[in-house]
């Protein structure tokens, strides 16, 4: 089947890409625009290494088809800190020792900026169930909690 | 004298539990227990992992014995 | 030789040298290796449990365009029954290739047969559904009772238990039985005046680390190959790779990507030696990369073990007997950790009588891989859970009870030597002093204590340090970084030349520009290659030394170092670090310093944990709602990345406990293979997981470093079972404890 030609915008950078139907957005930012940072866990929606956002909405990036993405605003990892600053939430992950071997940090990344966005003051049970659809396996989530907790106080603060 | 002590395997086939051997490195010390065991091959010990003095060695074959050693032999173990 | 110091560095939770890598997502893992020309390979599974392959047929997906080559067992040049180091104790290479593409037989749900490669994924999939196979499907056995009654199927009809008084003829389920004795059990039981057993059930759970096992490979005519994957152990990747592929180490060049994630799953190899055959025989390099229904399927989860337990002691607590029998599956070759859980289940008591018996049983699941301190985890749950029963059968405090009996220094192990310094006595005394302890339960809350031992690992390590004429320099080790190791390297390679950590950049390098190290698993990486750091470090500084004296025209002895300068003891000059390397090209050359080890003298970590739960009875729900994790470091390198060691291995040893199972269907079929319904931890089913690090220094490490990635999963399949048993009331001997099972317990007990 021909591919077909899709025109949107990753991380406010208007962007043409050409994919086969079938192709999900995680493949085509993985594999036909080489954006590595999100990651895919499974495939399936279930793990959040994809997180992505569409149109400002947090997504799994591989329960979207690539051709969904026309005409839409695409936000991911690399859009996030700009080249010689990190964001707050960045940040907070390296200082409180959030990660440990780092997969899934991209996905909690941009969920926990998603999540300080609609809820700039949230409590640790409403950070909690905001991320639950984000699996960490070495971390136990202790230090990622507390990771977001502090990066919204700071963003808070710095308001 | 160093005292051997054999692995729980060891033992079927030397039917003792342990042994006193004189010998200035881990490489005679082998060579002394195949000679007295023979149902224990080389190969087989240098399977095992030792401990002399308590402390875990894998892969020995040059670690010196002193005359009042206590070694023990165990099976390799791996980890994840 | 390392007891409580003041360290310039050691101690920080300084920030990791690769973490912008990490949180920005620019660091690559084993997907994201993109070569030109590459294209993709895919494998076929077996969709049966237990079948023989009556015919092979790969014509049609070979014609299929844009199918480039195909794959089979066939492909391996004949391979000798020799053993092979990967990661996990000794596996039989023709077991190791028989696994990776099957040969005649499939023995699990999703066993490999075929590879694919072609110019798309899509491509590579269609071909696939192309492939002819007929199978002629066979009775699976998916249990250790099963597999070990008469008349079982056999998987292996060459399978003769080892192990046993007489050599046996005929053909069997089980590979190895195993014993471990000390005293006299008899006598034992005989002097106890109070006697628990039970027998206890843990299923077949996952490391479930969340990145795939994933590879690129290039294959070159003029055999230098290249393969890029996700590792433990990318020396390890080459030793198994050349050797079932026939080819020469110096030929075979493996580079470790960042790794998300192996716990023991990534020791071994599934995709790199089919991918390099796909790429030879396409003259193209070939991605493979394993979705999550093929990680769940096709790797090596941790063994699923049923055990009997019994304990005696006397009225007073003090234990006199302890007695096991495991049988651990091996999945559908031999080789599971049950050796490990027979030396480390009693470990934690200085008893004089014990005798443990235990079975490497094989059955139609997948074959078995390390998984975290493997082996010891399932047997504690049983010791542990008996420990606390015996407690509550005497009157005691568990705590208390397990300090009359905890082993030390000294304590004569089952399996050989005696214990060196050790500090289970200082996680126990900690357990009973802290917070947690001291909180009340409400009302269907229970808690549960649990100790567990693991040995630790030393082995090989390499590196060098190469400082740069500006004073900086590259810490060039072979230890892939799965949990923040650099960070340690870093600290550990800073201290003794006294200059600040982040003037040293720590890499990982691969197996042709760092010398030999074995992989990063058995909580071995901060001690061993630590311990290599350390003397790669020494090594600088006497160079340093050197340097300063040759430019002084003193000797050496004449030169101290202190505080990142060289000081002429024979006159007033000093030297920087930095100024010796700016004129280290006109002294001898640029300066590098190396250690290469064989590292001896790991020593044990024992760990304590505590965990409160409240069950809802009306439908078995479990909460955890506090946790805390206590464990010996020796010497915490970069103690918040100890803690998230704690931390981790309490969640995992957390979901194992509460929820996570592999779920067979009666033909043998994985019924469960997403992380939807194998169901690991996520943020909301936990509370903060506190913890307490002891440090009890292990003499033999120059800082006192004992490893402490595995013990953390050990202690809490019983402190979380326990502290059901205490919240419904009604014992517990199968995991895990999931709604329906605690639902149907406290039925049952009505």
């Amino acid at each position: 089947m021909a591919k077909i030609h899709i025109t949107t915008s990753i991380n406010g950078e208007a962007t043409e890409f050409l994919c086969e139907p079938h192709e999900t957005l995680l493949d085509v930012l993985r594999n036909d625009l080489q954006m590595t940072g999100t990651k895919e866990g499974c495939g399936s929606g279930d793990c959040g290494a994809c997180s992505v956002t569409v149109d400002g909405r947090l997504t799994c990036a591989c329960l979207v088809l690539g051709v969904e993405a026309a005409g839409r605003e695409i936000g991911t990892i690399e859009g996030i800190g700009s080249s010689d600053k990190l964001s707050i939430i960045q940040e907070k992950f390296l200082e409180h020792a959030a990660l440990q071997c780092g997969i899934c940090t991209p996905g909690l990344v941009v969920s926990a900026q998603a999540l300080i966005e609609q809820n700039p003051n949230p409590t640790e049970a409403e950070a909690r169930y905001f991320l639950a659809g984000n699996l960490c396996r070495c971390t136990g989530y202790d230090k990622i909690i507390r990771a977001v907790l502090d990066a919204a106080a700071t963003m808070r603060g710095a308001a | 004298m160093a005292r051997v002590t054999f692995s729980s395997e060891q033992q079927r086939y030397t039917n003792e539990v342990a042994c006193e051997v004189s010998a200035a490195d881990y490489r005679e010390l082998i060579d002394h227990i195949t000679q007295r065991y023979p149902a224990l091959s080389r190969a087989d010990l240098l399977q095992m992992a030792i401990a002399i003095d308590g402390e875990i060695i894998h892969q020995p074959l040059l670690e010196r014995i002193e005359p009042n050693s206590e070694i023990h032999f165990f099976h390799f173990v791996a980890g994840g | 030789m390392s007891e409580a110091r003041e360290f310039k560095y050691i101690g920080q939770s300084t920030i990791r040298p690769d973490g912008f890598d990490k949180v920005t997502g620019r660091a690559n893992y084993g997907a994201d290796l993109a070569l030109p020309g590459m294209i993709w390979g895919k494998i076929l599974r077996s969709p049966h449990a237990h079948a023989n392959i009556k015919s092979l047929d790969t014509r049609r997906a070979e014609a299929l365009p844009g199918v480039l080559a195909v794959a089979t067992h066939s492909d391996f040049p004949s391979v000798s029954d020799q053993a092979i180091e990967s990661g996990e104790g000794s596996l039989t290479l023709l077991d190791l290739a028989r696994n990776v593409l099957a040969k005649d037989k499939v023995l699990y749900h999703g066993h490999a047969i075929v590879a694919v490669a072609a110019k798309t994924a899509a491509i590579a999939e269609q071909a696939l559904a192309l492939i002819d196979i007929e199978y002629e499907v066979l009775k699976p056995v998916l249990d250790v009772r099963e597999a070990m009654a008469a008349g079982a199927p056999l998987l292996h009809a060459d399978m003769f238990t080892q192990g046993l008084p007489e050599k046996p003829t005929t053909a069997s389920n089980v590979a190895t039985r195993l014993e471990f004795k000390m005293g006299d059990i008899e006598a034992g039981f005989s002097a106890a005046e109070v006697v628990v057993e039970r027998e206890f059930y843990t299923p077949t759970a996952h490391q479930g680390y969340i990145e795939p096992h994933a590879c690129t490979v290039r294959f070159e005519k003029d055999g230098q190959s290249m393969i890029w994957c996700s590792t433990q152990g990318h020396f390890d990747v080459r030793a198994s790779t050349a050797k079932l592929l026939g080819m020469e180490l110096g030929k075979l060049k493996v580079i470790a990507s960042e790794i998300g994630g192996g716990f023991g799953g990534k020791t071994t190899v599934y995709l790199e030696p089919v991918a390099l055959i796909l790429s030879r025989k396409s003259g193209r390099p070939v991605k493979m990369i394993m979705n999550r229904d093929e990680v769940f399927k096709a790797t090596g989860p941790g063994s699923a073990t049923r055990s009997w337990v019994k304990i005696g002691a006397k009225k007073d607590g003090s234990i006199t007997a302890m007695q096991g029998r495991l049988a651990y599956e091996a999945g559908a070759f031999k080789g599971s950790p049950v050796m490990m859980g027979c030396m480390t289940a009693f470990t934690p008591y200085a008893v004089a009588n014990m005798y443990v018996e235990g079975f490497d049983v094989v059955v139609n699941k997948a074959k078995v891989a390390a998984y975290r301190a493997p082996g010891a985890p399932q047997a504690e749950f049983a010791v542990e859970m008996l420990i606390n029963e015996l407690a509550v059968k005497l009157g005691r405090d568990p705590i208390d009870l397990r300090l009359q009996n905890a082993a030390k220094e000294g304590t004569q192990t089952i399996y050989g030597p005696k214990l060196k310094r050790v500090g289970l006595v200082e996680c126990l005394e900690a357990a009973r002093d802290s917070k947690h302890y001291q909180q009340a339960l409400a009302e269907n809350q229970g808690r549960g204590v649990a100790a567990g031992f693991w040995f630790n690992v030393g082995g090989q390590s390499s590196v060098h340090i190469n400082m740069n004429p500006d004073g900086t320099g590259t810490i060039v080790e072979g230890s892939p970084d799965i949990g923040g190791s650099r960070a340690s390297m870093q600290m550990m390679a800073a201290e003794r030349p006294c200059i600040a950590p982040s003037l040293l950049k720590p890499i990982i390098g691969d197996t042709e520009n760092v010398a030999f190290s074995a992989g990063t698993g058995g909580s071995r990486t901060t001690f061993a290659t630590g311990m290599a750091v350390i003397e790669a470090a020494e090594d600088v500084v006497a160079q340093m030394k050197q340097r300063a004296a040759s430019l002084w025209n003193v000797t050496a002895e004449q030169v101290d170092w202190a505080d990142g300068v060289a000081i002429n003891l024979a006159g007033e000059e000093r030297l920087s670090l930095a100024e010796i390397c700016a004129s280290a090209d006109r002294t001898g050359g640029q300066i590098s310093g190396r250690g290469n080890i064989n590292a001896r003298g790991a020593g044990p970590s024992f760990a304590v944990h505590l965990c409160d739960v409240d069950v809802d009875k009306d439908t078995g729900k479990v909460d955890v709602v506090r946790y805390t994790a206590i464990q010996d470091a020796g010497k915490a390198i970069h103690p918040k990345y100890v803690e998230g060691q704690y931390q981790g291995g309490a969640v995992q040893g957390i979901g194992w406990a509460l929820n996570e199972e592999y779920i067979y269907s009666k033909e043998g079929l994985l019924e469960n293979a997403g992380f939807l319904d194998y169901r690991v931890p996520v943020a909301s089913d936990l509370p903060m997981i506190d913890t307490i690090i002891v440090e009890v220094p292990n003499n033999f490490h120059p800082y006192g470093v004992r490893g402490v990635g595995e013990s953390g999963i050990i202690p809490p399949l019983a402190a979380v079972g326990y502290a059901v048993e205490d919240a419904i009331g009604v014992p517990v001997t199968d995991l895990p404890l999931s709604p329906p099972r605690v639902f149907g317990l406290i039925q049952g007990s009505r």
